[in-house]
């Protein structure tokens, strides 16, 4: 499952939600991330723009991938305003296999950052200024140049 | 009439463009100096579909998407 808060994301609500649905007693392993605003670049936070549809298209490629390795995925992100030290990506993996959540968390974060499309924002002066600079091009990038 | 939709910072208004393919959009968007400059950086979809086709035909009430770099998380 996938939920995007108009919000920072609480913790502790939402794991206790995703352990919730699993009723079944084969997940031996669960593989968790949380983001957390740190502190850089003297920002008083971030603010991010998603895309849901095309959020929710990148999800179901994993959700199938996670389902088809007899496991499940959860993932929440925030959209809006999240000040330092609030959380705004969590995303988990519960597998009966401790290597398949290990794994594909470590691979799929990775294109999350590379290839969801969400827009960091740096809230610093009063001010929301698009993160260019931390920010990654998608694969194809380019084409109509 | 083809949509086209300008993501995140970019902070346009869609457009409707009179175009048959992404060729045709590509040299409509260089002659719009706020967005030319993007078209260097951004990924393209079609119907929320990324595509990599320059070639692509497209018929009218297709939706093109333009989605500059990203950084969730």
């Amino acid at each position: 499952m996938i939920k995007v808060y108009k919000r920072p994301l609480n913790k502790e609500e939402i794991e206790r939600e995703w352990f919730a649905t699993l009723t079944e007693n084969r997940n031996g392993a669960f593989v968790s991330f949380t983001g957390i605003i740190k502190e850089e670049h003297k920002i008083e936070g971030l603010s991010f723009d998603i895309h849901e549809p095309m959020l929710k298209k990148w999800f179901n490629v994993w959700d199938s991938y996670t389902k088809d390795n007899n496991s499940k995925l959860f993932m929440a992100h925030s959209k809006g305003d999240v000040m330092l030290g609030e959380i705004s990506f969590m995303c988990a993996v519960a597998s009966p296999k401790r290597r398949f959540a290990l794994e594909t968390m470590d691979t799929l974060v990775e294109d999350f950052k590379a290839n969801a499309p969400i827009w960091k924002y740096d809230l610093k002066n009063g001010e929301r200024a698009f993160a260019l600079a931390r920010s990654h091009k998608i694969d194809g990038s380019g084409l109509l140049a | 009439m083809v949509q086209v939709e300008f993501l995140g910072p970019i902070g346009l208004k869609p457009i409707e463009a009179d175009v048959a393919n992404l060729k045709e959009l590509s040299q409509l968007l260089k002659k719009k100096k706020e967005v030319k400059a993007w078209l260097e950086n951004c990924a393209v979809a079609v119907n929320d579909e990324i595509t990599k086709d320059i070639e692509k035909e497209l018929k009218s009430g297709d939706k093109v998407t333009l989605l500059p770099p990203v950084c969730g998380g």
